[in-house]
């Protein structure tokens, strides 16, 4: 019986500590396996989905591509100014997730506008001033329909389009999108529940300390 | 001398409900109001303006100024009905984001709205009944159509 208590203390001992010493983030998307040959032997490799190049103008009018994410952890969302649902609940949110990281140089924050009629890079400065931000670790970016549609749908799997039955003619959906170092998907939050966004910010730490 | 005291108190309990009942005729709407106009506020208000009426930095203004919702009370419905796009100053800061209008809205909620508001985060308006409502919208300076 002692013994057994003991085996048991052991195992839970052992159980927690892999749980907390070492936490990872799922890989998430679609992925593909590639087998090559190396010193005559087959090895499978895993190619996991990414985010493609883009190229868009930010609240400065300044050029933003997927290089100034290089070696960064970022949170993509899809948003527009003059939306009165759920855009201002997500951030709401997002503005706690600023704060938290605020000055970290590999941690940024992307809001794409899909009102690309409307939300010129004048407008999409003066939201961001209005929420009180200045710089560009948060970055409001405008772009083609085609191309912020494509990105949402392809790359972050968020749906955004343009739907005439919608009371303001747009249609997104709200959730905070986590991409590691390397462009991958690692995580995807519903940006209007706080809870969801808490526990973004505690699994933003866990990717910052990932190697 | 037990019956007397115990009559004494039956007597006083039912005068005392008596009383109750009559003061809550008006207490009962306020309450019914207030409920419902929390309700409407989370639907059509809170995405904005915040659940602690505490708005969103200088993107939407405050409903916690007791003072500027106490001395615009009677422009508070054509606000709600008709939106609002003119620059506002709160506690001595500027907002000018265009507030929707919500037409689809009753005299009878704006005024559960406003019950709400005006009794919540700070303020003490009070009760608003639906016979206000329905006079501050026939004043409205910016009325759309």
């Amino acid at each position: 019986m002692r013994i057994f208590i003991l085996f048991l203390l052991a195992g839970l001992s052992l159980h927690s500590c892999t749980n907390k010493k070492d936490p990872k983030l799922p890989i998430l998307g679609n992925r593909e396996p590639v087998q090559r040959e190396v010193d005559g032997k087959t090895i499978t490799d895993t190619i996991y989905q990414t985010i493609q190049p883009f190229s868009y103008l930010n609240q400065d009018s300044i050029p933003v591509t997927e290089k100034d994410f290089d070696g960064k952890i970022y949170v993509a969302d899809f948003f527009f100014t003059s939306c009165n649902t759920i855009c201002p609940v997500m951030h709401r949110n997002m503005l706690k997730v600023y704060e938290k990281f605020k000055g970290n140089p590999e941690v940024k924050i992307l809001s794409h506008s899909i009102d690309i009629k409307y939300d010129l890079p004048s407008r999409l400065k003066n939201y961001a001033t209005k929420l009180g931000l200045s710089g560009n670790q948060w970055e409001f970016v405008h772009g083609s329909t085609d191309s912020i549609y494509k990105i949402a749908a392809r790359d972050y799997l968020v749906a955004a389009y343009a739907d005439k039955a919608e009371l303001q003619g747009l249609v997104h959906q709200g959730w905070f999108v986590l991409v590691d170092k390397n462009k991958r998907l690692r995580g995807a939050y519903d940006g209007t529940k706080e809870d969801q966004v808490d526990q973004m910010i505690a699994d933003m730490q866990i990717l910052l300390n990932e190697k | 001398m037990r019956n007397s005291i115990l009559y004494f108190f039956i007597c006083s309990f039912s005068v005392f409900m008596v009383f109750e009942s009559c003061q809550s005729e008006q207490q009962i709407k306020y309450a019914r109001y207030y409920v419902n106009g929390k309700g409407l506020y989370e639907k059509h208000c809170q995405n904005c303006h915040n659940s602690d009426g505490t708005g969103l930095k200088s993107l939407y203004p405050p409903l916690t100024d007791t003072a500027y919702i106490r001395n615009n009370k009677n422009k508070l419905s054509c606000w709600i009905k008709y939106g609002q796009n003119s620059k506002i100053i709160i506690s001595g800061k500027e907002y000018n984001t265009p507030m929707p209008a919500n037409t689809q809205l009753a005299d009878i909620e704006i005024a559960q709205i406003i019950v709400y508001i005006g009794n919540s985060f700070g303020n003490k308006l009070g009760y608003y009944d639906t016979s206000e409502a329905n006079a501050d919208l026939k004043n409205c300076s910016f009325k759309k159509n």
